[in-house]
């Protein structure tokens, strides 16, 4: 009697399901709860990889909401790769349908965030601009160059306070008031670092990631918000290492 | 051909799974430990800390790379991406040993995060060993294939589990990797004698040793269950089958393997400092 790994994976995902036969003890019995160490293994292994990639979360929820959740997560979406640096993709989308969890609108992106941040932790390196370059550049010539962004940059907007309610729960900052907000996670170093962005702030960036020369960028920008405060804006870039290229021509 | 002496190997001492934890201490002061195994797995995104660390470290020791990822005993192929991925770490780095797991983890697309049993059959046997041919041709290098902590039978299986591996690494030219805690929960759970496993285990193809700590359960007719749980400290009845299979086989690389509920470095380096003075006790 022979157990492939389709069975074997079914029967470990799904506990209602019994042991495959021709699985034994040392004597030849049915393996019984045996087999659940595999299938405890399984949803330890990959409850505790969620807890790590997602903390804001897990502390928003608590651990025993947390634990249940991953427990539905994980056997609808088993990690697609080895990579467990890379699980938990598809937690945003699956938090948008889970009833339980529908009370808490701002858990999607939240676990967006986290997503972003964890990814930033582990793009590519980039070698800043000097700030003289930037700042030595005559203001015509500035505006028609394109500024290219560090890999480690990502850009998440919400129209919840994702930065307050992250603030809140990782660095016990004040309760944030109700406001959507454009977070700007860059990476001076090797921690990714969480910046709000100003009114227009998004705009300016995603116009820089598509390329466009930094006189077009910072007019849509203004367009979306008159005042938008540009200095506020680089000074973000530059002290989060984010400007790798100034490309003239 | 495989070439096993184009590496630099292993040092017949003592060394430690890496946890970035530990950077600061390794660099300051390793003690006992004179090299690090990493798993591949945390080394593949494209930059960042946990690359940095790795070349630093390279710089100062011998490293080990260990797949938990590849899924070698699966019934389906071997994912191409994750091969070219391993092929990358192993050709910046130039590790002293890519060693893996008799397991598999990945079906249906779905990866598993758990080194999963296979039976011991014929039909497994070609597998597997088509398997290791081409991850050494993709790597071009040898590679140590482990043996598993079990905590059941397949009623199908022909071969014991020491001749498996032995008909495995005479099929392929792979190197194996035994590791002594994985025997003694297996004996334990199998009702074998670990000793006899030693005994029938190919030593003279063995170029790395794990040690590593488990816990106690028990099965449905009240029988002790280990489990392989890597998040203790090393027990005396494995340190005592360390001795016997280093009195059978002699000094090898032996790495300390403490995975989940990390100690601090000095807790590690003691158990690091133990391994290193049985080393020393073997006849050269």
């Amino acid at each position: 009697m022979s157990v492939d790994q389709t069975q074997f994976r079914t029967a470990m995902l799904d506990p209602a399901l019994p042991v495959p036969n021709g699985l034994t003890d040392a004597l030849g019995a049915p393996a019984g709860a045996r087999f659940n160490v595999y299938r405890n293994n399984v949803a330890v292994s990959l409850t505790e990889a969620m807890e790590a990639a997602f903390p804001v979360i897990l502390k928003l929820v608590g651990e025993e909401f947390f634990r249940a959740m991953a427990g539905v997560y994980l056997r609808i979406h088993p990690p697609k790769s080895p990579l467990m640096m890379h699980y938990g993709d598809a937690f945003p989308g699956f938090l948008e349908g889970f009833e339980p969890a529908q009370h808490l609108g701002y858990l999607p992106d939240i676990a967006r965030l986290e997503l972003a941040m964890r990814e930033s932790y582990h793009a590519a390196d980039g070698t800043p601009t000097e700030p003289a370059v930037l700042q030595s550049l005559p203001p015509d010539r500035l505006m028609t160059a394109r500024i290219i962004l560090a890999p480690a940059l990502r850009l998440v907007r919400s129209k919840w306070p994702i930065h307050g309610i992250w603030a809140f729960n990782m660095q016990g900052a004040p309760q944030p008031q109700m406001q959507g907000q454009d977070v700007l996670i860059t990476r001076p170093d090797f921690d990714p670092v969480l910046t709000p962005l100003p009114d227009g702030g998004a705009a300016f960036i995603i116009a820089l990631q598509q390329g466009q020369s930094f006189g077009t960028a910072l007019g849509l920008a203004t367009a979306q918000a008159a005042n938008f405060d540009l200095t506020t804006t680089l000074g973000t870039l530059i002290s989060g290492a984010a400007i790798t290229k100034i490309s003239e021509g | 051909m495989l070439d096993a002496t184009r590496f630099t190997p292993l040092p017949p001492a003592a060394g430690i799974g890496y946890k970035p934890q530990h950077f600061a201490a390794l660099m300051q002061d390793p003690g006992s430990v004179k090299w690090l195994e990493i798993h591949a797995e945390n080394y593949m995104g494209d930059g960042g800390r946990p690359l940095a660390q790795l070349r630093h470290l390279a710089e100062r020791f011998a490293i080990s790379v260990h797949g938990v990822g590849l899924s070698i005993g699966g019934e389906t192929p071997l994912d191409p991406d994750h091969l070219a991925r391993l092929k990358h770490l192993c050709d910046w780095l130039q590790p002293a040993s890519f060693s893996e797991h008799l397991a598999w983890s990945t079906h249906d697309s779905a990866f598993l995060n758990d080194l999963l049993p296979l039976p011991y059959t014929d039909a497994t046997l070609t597998r597997v060993g088509d398997h290791i041919d081409q991850l050494q041709e993709v790597l071009g290098r040898q590679m140590l294939l482990e043996n598993p902590s079990s905590y059941l039978a397949f009623a199908e299986s022909t071969w014991s589990e020491p001749d498996f591996l032995r008909e495995i690494a005479r099929r392929t030219g792979c190197g194996l990797l035994l590791d002594v805690n994985n025997v003694f929960v297996s004996a334990t759970n199998l009702g074998f004698e670990p000793r006899a496993y030693v005994d029938a285990y190919p030593l003279d193809l063995v170029q790395e040793i794990h040690l590593g700590g488990h816990d106690e359960d028990e099965d449905d007719h009240g029988r002790p269950l280990l489990i392989d749980s890597h998040g203790a400290e090393i027990v005396d009845p494995v340190w005592a089958l360390y001795d016997y299979t280093l009195a059978q086989g002699g000094a090898r690389p032996t790495l300390i393997e403490w995975d989940n509920d990390v100690p601090d470095f000095p807790v590690l380096e003691a158990e690091a400092a133990r391994a290193a003075k049985h080393l020393q006790q073997v006849p050269a």
